[in-house]
């Protein structure tokens, strides 16, 4: 890598490599804030929220959506290690109003503390999903 | 002669077998190469994983957590992965002797939590507790099973129920071998982590001991939510391990079979036709006596 100004990203979901490749910038958000990394990043590692994924390389910018998992950021090298990980046009947005609606019907009922938790996570992640399938269709 | 048609009866009947173990030898084939590929993409997920549980674990020396600590129960939990389907050969067997002949895991103060029928009924009349039936899990082994099983384990272990988690299944090493494993999952020692490290890894990891690693939250809230993770990740490889490990395992088994099958048909098709020839030497020398007599 003779230039800094892109670094290796991989991202890893349990059923396969969702994508590999040299990045300008990668955007995502952790439980911590939203985070932007840049080459030569000091060694991080963090956990990951459910949110988009902002993938530039040039002037193209790659959208995913992204739930859970953490992120170990080296100087040339960012791993994301991701539950769950799609693009755009993989999203089953039927899917994933059904899993909004039954999110919000628990939270509503007011089940016990963890299921509320369980609950908001995955209403987070329903919406993340169909904020960016209805960008991009 | 009776037992000519007793030989072609019986040769019959074992080369219809052979056709049914041969048939399941293909199908288990063909599960066998989408299982291998499956497991196969799954892998670069666990091993960095595993490396950065590791590299975690490395620097959480004063770290005082229940999953590295462990808890008072003397119970132990263990998550057996066999196959819900026998004609696998010794697949099942081999691995539920890892836990029935193991002195650590008496019936007594074992909870199993059983993926897989042939372990829930074996288990269940050796006198083992058990948990929920995840058998289904194993026909197509998805992330979110792994999740469930992971988040039930975890509960347990925090409710103070069991004190040690395990995982038992069987690895995957190529087509051909597979290994019965257990594996301990909590609590948690830096030790165990050193172990599996190979060589490979270690040069990569020298150079990284120099970098400080940064943690956001800090690395105990970190390690707090990374476990539940770990364990789900290791549950997952295991099933998916498992079931490619399954088809292997009945791929060999019906391949020898139907050898079998075509070594016997081979050895029947010998005696029938001895047979054969015996009654028509019989019948020859009735008719050439016969025909001497009348003279």
């Amino acid at each position: 890598m003779a230039d800094s100004k892109t670094f290796r990203l991989c991202v890893i979901a349990p059923e396969r490599t969702f994508y590999e490749d040299d990045v300008e910038m990668v955007e995502l958000n952790t439980t911590e804030g939203e985070i932007g990394i840049l080459p030569e990043h000091i060694p991080l590692t963090t956990i990951i929220a459910p949110g988009i994924l902002r993938i530039m390389v040039g002037d193209d910018v790659k959208e995913a959506s992204l739930c859970n998992g953490f992120m170990e950021v080296q100087k040339t090298k960012v791993t994301i290690l991701a539950e769950s990980c799609e693009w755009p046009e993989e999203i089953d947005i039927k899917r994933a109003n059904e899993a909004k609606a039954r999110a919000e019907r628990r939270i509503k009922s007011g089940d016990s503390e963890i299921n509320l938790m369980r609950a908001e996570l995955a209403l987070q992640r329903s919406l993340t999903r169909i904020e960016l399938a209805n960008k991009y269709r | 002669m009776a037992t000519m048609r007793d030989i072609k009866r019986r040769k019959e009947s074992v080369s219809s077998t052979g056709q049914i173990t041969k048939a399941m030898k293909l199908v288990a084939t063909v599960k066998l190469q989408k299982a291998k590929s499956r497991a196969e993409n799954s892998k670069p997920y666990f091993d960095q994983m595993y490396k950065t549980m590791s590299s975690i674990l490395s620097k959480s020396g004063g770290v005082m957590h229940p999953y590295l600590e462990g808890n008072d129960s003397d119970k132990k939990g263990v998550i057996v992965i066999t196959s819900n389907r026998g004609l696998a050969g010794g697949y099942n067997s081999n691995l539920l002797k890892l836990v029935t002949k193991d002195e650590r895991f008496s019936p007594k103060d074992t909870i199993i939590y059983p993926v897989g029928k042939k372990g829930v009924i074996s288990l269940g009349k050796s006198g083992y507790d058990l948990k929920t039936d995840y058998s289904e899990a194993i026909n197509n082994p998805l992330f979110s099973d792994a999740v469930d099983i992971g988040r039930e384990v975890l509960e347990a272990y925090e409710n103070g129920e069991i004190g040690e988690i395990y995982i038992a299944y069987t690895r995957f090493k190529n087509t051909v071998t597979h290994i019965p494993t257990m594996l301990k999952l909590l609590p948690l020692s830096g030790e165990e982590a050193e172990e599996d490290n190979t060589a490979e890894e270690e040069e990569v990891t020298d150079i990284e001991k120099l970098t400080l690693m940064n943690y956001e939250p800090e690395a105990e809230e970190a390690l707090e939510m990374i476990v539940p993770k770990y364990i789900n990740s290791i549950v997952f490889g295991a099933l998916v391990e498992a079931v490619a490990s399954e088809n292997g395992a009945r791929m060999q088994a019906m391949d020898s079979a139907t050898n079998n099958a075509e070594e016997m048909i081979d050895n029947l098709t010998l005696l029938y036709n001895r047979a054969r020839q015996s009654a028509i030497t019989q019948e020859l020398t009735e008719i050439i006596a016969g025909s001497a007599a009348v003279e």
